[in-house]
């Protein structure tokens, strides 16, 4: 027995980052919006207080902010012709759950993509010609374009109150910032974060090889800040647990942050939490989403109708309500046939830690977004000609935390466990800086979503399946990536370097990053793409979609300002054009 | 429903939530969770680390003296205590009687198969991993008519261990190098972890490397410059837990 709620004007479906911006839009616009969340409610003064949120075994090691698998998780393997198996405990990323979402947990390095990024198949196509994408790299254009998008992306660092230095003002290149990134219409709000030794290290190597070292951008307050909404964010005390923690200090731009404390007192916002949703219902022609059906947690089946539904989801999540309503087709490797699930896409991780005698790192010292990074090796920053591949990534050093389950790094040849190795953790704790290159993922026909034959969730529902694995692209990038890696590191006046290649084939047991993108992607055309520019289904025109979900692969950056970016316009478009003419706003 | 119940369902597990375990405990009307008009805030509703239980106990006493002696192979005594000096085994047994032990939080549905080494952990639950992991190794002990794992030297304890890490030991009722993954972080989490949870006994594994645990503000020594720091650590259960 399903009970039938009044509808309602707007229905969001979880409430992290994206959810947080769309309810704020639309109900500055006087739109009646409810958000559904499958989590609970989380604030930072109860929640996350200070004297509790740097406990590493807690937070890290026993999933308080992350999801539950118990109720749902996907299943994995490398390649089709292997059986899946389920992602019995996290590993290579974290997705969160509860009130404020995965952005609870964030580092908070916030960059904006290339231009080029967003015409990934027809730039590098015109300045490297056909032949130099393989044939199973489906990489595609986006649909919008980076000018489109600036805007955005300056309302969302304004939201956030952004540390960093421009590279480029409208145009003209700046002393100090990124001068590879486009155009700025306006300089940061807050100035680059006060730098600890570490990444002063690496910027004076990176100097000395003709490099530009610069800032990275941090949503980690490097003063205190009130933001448009009114919101009020403190300094950042650079506790160094922020990554995989929530701040308990207000010092981190969340939803949590950032956005809650104004739209929680609109009358026209409600949040109900414990709202586990389990489809998006649609009419019987096909022409609309009609709700969606969740499931309480004591049980009780609901049916909440919606003018218009909104998926906030994470990406996996994302991706598996479109396969479980039957909303559009399921991708299929072989034909090429069908969106959803199609180009699923990660992030190539690679490093190298320098081991000192004397210099003391104090690692604990640290923020999430508190780095130097240099971008020549990003995207199409340089000349890719006879290297074998497209795209890159930065090359930073983060000094982000000292937490010593986690970070423990010791020189190659030491022992795997034992006096030795006990000896080794003690002598380098406090004296090893890391250089990490932050890679791009490009699409491939090989790495998709569908649904698992075998496994189900708690609610009875096939599992999604994850098929995924470095192809050639990433590899000789990465390999690439970490030669420049290591020409710094080697120029930091260390002791000693340990080079860590990207590890190949992907292991979804080692935490690499939370950047998993695609499988509800957009583009040009509904025969190419999930949704068009403004993030809306071509199939059921008032059902929009939010999240890396929408990337149709991953550039080398981290990609919640360009997520940010995407539901600030997506939403302009629904206040400028889809509320007066409720229909497709792209004729396809 | 009362907010500082919120915390425990936003983890309620795939058992309860069959079982139905939960209507009971949370039964509420639904707009008891919807949130309208303001920020929901209530007095003392912080939720704080669930202090060590030392009663709370899974391992038999053979089991605990394998877990012992093989904890303390992994991290030595030197200068700075042993595994179990500090406090690792008690944390490994508590942890493995609670909710971890138990794996209320991972997805623990069969069919259960052994997978690719990239497919990540397909064991059953830690606390019946470590069980037949345990009896299976000494049962091979047994049957190559060796002396029990507890009674080897710590060279050959060393290398039983070693194998196990690279896979090169089949076990018969689990997967050998799942289980050294598992007692190896789990050692690593008892050992560095902070002291509330039953580990890292008088915080000495921080002492050991100079991590300082929850201090939540450096700003005075951002300009540290490359110096050495010297702070007492403090554990979130303040500085005297233990």
């Amino acid at each position: 027995m399903t009970r039938i709620m009044p509808e309602r004007e707007v229905v969001v479906v979880g409430f992290g980052w994206t959810g947080a911006i769309v309810a704020e839009q639309l109900t500055e616009e006087g739109m009646d919006v409810l958000a559904l969340e499958r989590g609970v409610w989380r604030d930072t003064s109860t929640d996350y207080a200070v004297n509790n949120a740097q406990d590493e075994v807690r937070y890290r090691y026993r999933d308080e902010l992350f999801e539950d698998l118990s109720r749902e998780t996907l299943t994995f393997r490398n390649e089709s012709d292997q059986k899946a198996l389920p992602m019995r405990m996290l590993g290579s990323f974290l997705p969160g759950t509860n009130v404020g979402g995965s952005g609870v947990h964030w580092n908070g390095q916030t960059w904006r993509f290339l231009p080029s990024d967003f015409q990934a198949r027809s730039h590098n196509v015109e300045r490297y010609g056909e032949d130099a994408l393989p044939e199973d790299m489906t990489i595609q254009d986006w649909g919008v374009t980076y000018d489109e998008l600036e805007p955005h992306y300056d309302r969302f660092e304004k939201l956030c109150g952004i540390a960093g230095k421009a590279g480029n003002l409208n145009g003209e290149t700046q002393e100090g910032g990124n001068p590879f990134e486009g155009f700025r219409s306006s300089e940061y709000p807050n100035p680059p974060m006060d730098m600890v030794a570490s990444p002063l290290k690496f910027a004076d190597a990176a100097r000395e090889l003709g490099y530009n070292p610069f800032p990275g951008p941090s949503a980690n307050m490097s003063r205190a800040y009130t933001n448009p909404l009114g919101v009020q964010l403190a300094p950042c005390t650079y506790c160094g647990f922020c990554e995989k923690y929530a701040c308990g200090n207000y010092s981190k731009a969340t939803a949590t942050t950032t956005i809650l404390p104004a739209l929680m007192r609109r009358e026209n916002f409600t949040l109900r939490t414990g709202a586990m949703v389990l489809r998006v219902e649609k009419d019987g022609q096909n022409t609309r989403a009609t709700g969606v059906t969740y499931i309480t947690d004591e049980g009780e089946e609901v049916f909440q109708p919606a003018q218009m539904v909104v998926l906030c989801c994470y990406i996996t999540h994302n991706v598996n309500l479109l396969m479980q309503s039957g909303i559009g087709q399921i991708y299929d490797p072989e034909t090429g046939e069908g969106n959803v699930g199609r180009n699923y896409a990660y992030q190539a991780m690679s490093g190298a830690s320098v081991f000192y005698d004397d210099f003391a790192v104090n690692p604990y010292v640290g923020a999430g977004a508190l780095g130097m990074a240099i971008d020549e090796f990003n995207g199409d920053n340089f000349d890719h000609t006879g290297l074998g591949f497209v795209g890159g990534g930065y090359i930073a050093t983060w000094q982000t935390n000292g937490r010593p389950i986690e970070s423990h790094p010791v020189p190659d040849g030491t022992p795997k466990f034992g006096a030795g190795w006990k000896k080794a953790v003690r002598d380098n704790y406090n004296h090893t800086i890391g250089v990490g290159a932050h890679g791009a993922v490009m699409s491939h026909r090989g790495n998709y979503f569908d649904l698992d034959p075998t496994y189900r969730d708690a609610y009875g529902r096939p599992l999604m399946r994850l098929t995924f694995d470095f192809k050639q692209n990433e590899i000789a990038m990465s390999r690439y990536l970490t030669e420049k890696v290591a020409g710094i590191a080697n120029a930091m006046g260390g002791r000693e370097v340990s080079v860590s290649n990207m590890k190949v084939p992907y292991d979804i047991a080692p935490y690499q990053t939370t950047h998993n993108t695609g499988g509800h992607i957009m583009g040009e055309t509904p025969a190419d793409s999930v949704t068009n520019k403004y993030n809306q289904s071509w199939e059921l025109p008032n059902l929009f979609l939010m999240g890396a979900g929408n990337f149709p692969q991953n550039p080398g950056y981290n990609p919640t300002g360009t997520v940010a970016a995407l539901a600030y316009h997506s939403m302009a478009a629904v206040r400028d054009q889809y509320l007066r003419n409720p229909g497709p706003m792209v004729q396809a | 429903m009362h907010f500082s119940q919120r915390a425990y369902l936003g983890h309620m597990s795939r058992r309860a939530f069959l079982s139905g375990a939960s209507a009971l405990a949370f039964a509420a009307p639904l707009a008891a969770r919807e949130y309208r008009g303001g920020i929901p805030w209530e007095p003392n509703a912080a939720v704080p680390p669930e202090p060590f239980d030392p009663s709370a106990r899974f391992l038999t006493a053979d089991e605990r003296s394998f877990v012992t002696a093989a904890v303390d192979r992994l991290i030595p005594a030197d200068d700075w205590g042993s595994a179990s000096e500090l406090g690792v085994v008690d944390f490994i047994d508590g942890q493995l009687a609670g909710a971890y032990g138990r794996g209320d939080i991972y997805y623990m549905e069969g069919p259960f198969e052994d997978g690719l080494p990239t497919q990540g952990y397909q064991a059953q639950a830690p606390a019946l991993l470590y069980r037949q992991a345990i009896a299976d190794i000494r049962q091979g002990l047994a049957d190559a008519d060796q002396p029990d794992f507890i009674e080897l030297s710590p060279e050959d304890q060393d290398t039983l261990l070693m194998a196990l890490s690279e896979g090169e030991s089949d076990l018969e009722h689990t997967d050998g190098k799942t289980f050294f993954d598992t007692l190896w972080q789990n050692t690593l989490e008892g050992y560095f972890g902070d002291p509330v949870h039953g580990g890292n006994r008088d915080m000495e594994a921080w002492r050991m490397i100079g991590f300082p645990g929850a201090r939540y503000d450096y700003r005075p020594w951002i300009d540290h410059g490359g110096k050495p720091l010297d702070f007492e650590p403090v554990s979130v259960g303040g500085r005297l837990v233990q």
